[in-house]
């Protein structure tokens, strides 16, 4: 055992602490996860890269085997969280709590540097927990869109300043509602057909701002399959951000809000339309577990969420409605959340089968992440763009004209790819709600 | 650890991005899947071809360093454990398929090919390359030929070994041999390469395999029988093999690995039945429907409560993927698995069978067994908890006795699995001391430094044998 500086022995000191050894030893270490791993395929095979390999680092830190050194930071800040190891874990180790545990560990003993700390203050303190500034800021957006700024901002080259990854980020954001458009919004409405079920909508932080339409569109959807739906007052961000990046109080405090939002709704599901975020939301009962006010209540809570695909699955929406779209081919990139945490992989792909005039053909690799992860493809710039650039690869092998995703950030990072391959102008990036507003609306 | 001079020139072999000696580098290579077994090697070294290869031994003979090769370190008796130290030889360079030659029917690999990626790109060809072990998404063909891994196809087409036929290694004094051929028939001198074969790395470096391929059989049955009585299971495979029929897959399944499986892979197994078997058939539709309705008859002659035949290939898939998971899956049970494969005589199934559980019973401690039936290798195997020494005692007396009446029906202490260093104390018992005195020797006249993965299958001392008292 080397000598550790004082930091790493506090940070060891937490782990033999805070870490689920029962978890650590139910890794048998068969490797059945290293296949499913994009960072261990992407590094080469690097043992260290791999769902076994931070397990095991994970616990020789909390057995005080090694030091947690940089090296031990760098393997877990490269996992993308992407979490496609569990479901393939025969011995069902919950690997993302253990990452999420892990990080909350080396961010609490963290020196950010003077930028980074106030990045992530506004982000995680600033920012996404106020769902009023989240609307601030898209606005200022939209007026950098509309007002012309954004023009003379690329005639003038400002954005070569940044990393080329920031650069194509900047001319892939989707044209940003209006800041009337996302005040003026109903919180109720009802069937259009014959009632099937009372939903509460989850309308998230960025899907309600800069993916405003996509929201709309699910409400359209949900009335047309016959739900009534409310959106509650009251609720905020997921925490999903928070969450994966080490800051788990921060994530507690908007997992609470969220419960007391929508147990006043006593709706028959809560739907989202975001893989990442619905992952998140249905792991409120495992972050609220040592909570004596709100473990049970999260268990309630997180008993009635649902993917908007699922939903709309089981209710038939695709039996009951006549789905169209111009002739074109369709493929599908998984959101790994919702197809690794929410198990929902068979809903999206029954409801693109049934649209007519859409020839869905299946993406090899389409369960592997895409690199978007979060906040991952801006700090792992590099692992990112190197994982997008092989997903580009089997995007184009199907000769689709639209990509089609079930998350924010695999939409935006899909959108990136396009524009990275310079195929804007023959492939589209679409979120599956759009798409099916489309098919359900096309005359 | 390894001085800094050593260090040097295994950089100057394969440059300094192919040499590790971070403790996270060290660390993530210091395990396999055995259980309990854990020790950091000094340094981590990826070769990218032969020469790299014999260069490298040739610093560690200098040095006495140490050698393990490691493929994806899915071993099970921990054969890849750097338990002296020394430096780990990982194979994520030598990854190739090099040829797939249609018309002497073989492949010819580098060691760090995926089992089931060389599987596919030869049945793309319409070849057939029949050794599975469980874990060939994951493990190497270097690492099956080390161990000579077995698999769910060993009862009706063998072990690696049958599929051997040429290797290309690197001997603890650098030099580099060839073994073997495309050859059908070949008697120039010792058979080098089943020696190599099963060595457990502690002979030579394999670094290149020719592989014997089959045709490709027309097509495949899978079928479940499921059964309220474990004897009458084993019975049910005694009779199988004594209607002359040699399925492809006869696997085995009780109880507890079943409710196990199912949690895992939710494909609807059965979990209130005492024991299942899993057996499939290939070759022409004619013969695979004989034999599976033979087959099926003598499952319901034998007390069989349910015998169903998968309807669609994915089906069929399904099941067999599920049996795969089967120790893994055990896992989910306590934070400790222990696993063994005790093998027999098949005709000795049943006794076996009953014997383990009556172990269990006297050591009271939980055995789960599943297996490949057919060809009477069983994986009996128990949950536990490393931290409750007491338990652990327990269970080492339990696999002590299995060993104990593996060989005393003229069975052997391990299968498929290897003797490392988990059975290595054992090893005695099944060869003898004459036995093991000409395995040292073989050693002693490969690697007389004994710098070839040292501490496996050679113990320090034999365990002390207890006569059973049942």
């Amino acid at each position: 055992m080397t000598t550790m500086t004082a930091r790493e022995k506090a940070i060891q000191e937490s782990f033999s602490l805070r870490m689920d050894e029962a978890e650590l030893l139910n890794c048998m270490q068969c490797g059945f996860c290293l296949p499913s791993c994009p960072t261990y395929l992407e590094t080469g095979f690097d043992e260290s890269q791999s769902p076994r390999g931070r397990i095991a680092l994970m616990k020789a830190v909390h057995d005080g085997l090694i030091a947690p050194d940089d090296d031990v930071e760098r393997s877990l800040n490269l996992c993308l969280g992407c979490r496609a190891c569990e479901p393939v874990c025969p011995a069902g180790v919950k690997y993302g709590y253990l990452l999420e545990e892990a990080r909350d560990i080396f961010n609490n003993h963290n020196e950010h540097s003077a930028p980074v700390k106030a990045v992530r203050k506004t982000v995680f303190e600033g920012l996404f927990p106020h769902q009023n500034r989240m609307e601030h800021a898209v606005t200022l957006l939209g007026i950098y869109q509309r007002s012309g700024l954004q023009n003379a901002t690329r005639k003038l080259g400002f954005m070569k300043l940044f990393p080329e990854s920031m650069q194509a980020m900047e001319r892939i954001l989707p044209a940003v509602p209006k800041k009337s458009e996302m005040k003026n919004r109903s919180s109720s409405f009802t069937a259009l057909t014959e009632k099937t079920a009372t939903v509460a909508f989850f309308s998230g932080c960025l899907m309600d701002t800069m993916f405003l339409n996509t929201n709309n569109a699910t409400i359209k959807l949900l009335q047309k399959a016959g739900c009534d739906i409310v959106i509650p007052e009251g609720q905020n961000c997921c925490g999903a951000l928070h969450g994966h990046s080490g800051e788990k109080d921060g994530a507690k405090e908007l997992a609470k809000r969220n419960i007391d939002a929508f147990e006043k709704s006593d709706a028959d599901y809560i739907i989202t339309n975001a893989g990442g975020c619905g992952a998140f939301l249905i792991d409120y009962d495992h972050l609220l577990k040592d909570d004596p006010d709100y473990a049970e209540r999260a268990k309630a809570f997180t008993a009635k969420i649902k993917d908007i695909t699922q939903i709309l699955f089981e209710l038939d929406f695709h039996e009951r409605v006549k789905l169209k779209i111009e002739s074109q081919t369709i493929t599908y990139q998984d959101s790994c959340h919702l197809r690794n945490v929410m198990n929902t992989h068979i809903a999206p792909r029954v409801l693109m089968n049934a649209i007519e005039g859409a020839d869905f053909r299946e993406m090899e690799n389409a369960d592997s992440c895409c690199g978007s992860a979060g906040i991952y493809n801006i700090v792992e710039s590099d692992m990112s763009m190197q994982i997008l650039d092989h997903k580009m690869e089997k995007a184009k092998a199907t000769n689709a004209h639209t990509i089609v995703t079930a998350n924010p950030g695999c939409l935006l990072q899909m959108k990136l790819g396009i524009e990275r391959e310079g195929l804007s102008n023959k492939v589209r990036a679409v979120h599956i709600v759009d798409l099916l507003l489309e098919a359900a609306e096309h005359h | 650890m390894i001085p800094d001079y050593i260090k040097t020139k295994f950089e100057a072999i394969v440059g300094p991005e192919n040499v590790d000696v971070s403790p996270v580098g060290r660390l993530v290579y210091s395990y396999d899947a055995t259980p309990n077994f854990q020790s950091m090697p000094d340094a981590v070294v990826a070769p990218r071809n032969t020469k790299d290869v014999s260069e490298i031994v040739t610093v560690c003979l200098e040095g006495k360093i140490p050698i393990v090769p490691r493929g994806s370190g899915t071993n099970l008796a921990a054969g890849t454990v750097p338990s002296e130290g020394g430096i780990v030889l990982l194979f994520k360079h030598m990854n190739q398929i090099l040829e797939i030659d249609e018309e002497n029917l073989t492949v010819t690999v580098q060691p760090g090919v995926i089992t089931l990626d060389m599987i596919n790109a030869v049945e793309k060809r319409g070849l057939f390359y029949p050794p599975d072990p469980s874990s060939m998404k994951i493990s190497t063909i270097g690492g099956n030929i080390n161990e000579n891994s077995g698999g769910l196809r060993g009862l009706k087409y063998g072990v690696t070994r049958d599929y051997v036929m040429a290797l290309e290694a690197v001997l603890p004094n650098g030099d580099i041999i060839r073994t073997g051929g495309k050859l059908a028939k070949d008697v120039a001198g010792y058979d080098l390469t089943r020696l190599l074969t099963g060595s457990e790395g502690t002979l030579a470096v394999i670094t290149e395999a020719t592989m014997k391929l089959i045709p490709m059989p027309e097509t495949k049955q899978t079928m479940l029988a499921l059964y309220q009585s474990m004897d009458a299971a084993a019975k049910s495979v005694s009779e199988i093999i004594a209607a002359k029929i040699i399925p492809a897959t006869l696997e085995f399944l009780d109880r507890p690995t079943l409710k196990a499986v199912e949690d895992f892979a939710k494909i609807g197994l059965p979990t209130d039945v005492e024991a299942v078997l899993l057996i499939e058939q290939d070759g022409t539709p004619e013969n695979v429907a004989r034999d599976m309705q033979k087959m099926a008859s003598i499952c319901t002659r034998e007390q069989a409560i349910s015998v169903q035949i998968a309807a669609t290939e994915a089906e069929a898939l399904a099941l067999t993927t599920a049996r795969r998971a089967a120790l893994s899956a055990l896992a989910r049970l306590k934070p400790t698995t222990i696993l063994e494969d005790a093998t027999v005589p098949r005709s000795e199934i049943a006794n076996m069978v009953k014997a383990i559980n009556e172990i269990a019973a006297k050591h009271n401690v939980t055995i789960a067994t599943f297996g490949h039936a057919g060809d009477g290798n069983l994986h009996p195997t128990c949950p536990t908890d490393a931290r409750d020494h007491d338990e652990m005692e327990r269970v080492e007396a339990a696999f002590a006795d299995i060993f104990e009446k593996a060989i005393e029906l003229g069975g052997t202490i391990t299968g498929e699995h290897g003797v490392g260093m988990m059975k290595a104390p054992y090893l005695e018992w099944k060869m003898g001391p004459e036995g093991i005195a000409i395995m040292k020797a073989i050693k002693q006249s490969f690697d007389p430094e004994n710098i070839m993965n040292p501490g496996k299958i050679f113990a320090k001392e034999t365990r002390k044998r207890l006569v059973i008292s049942q």
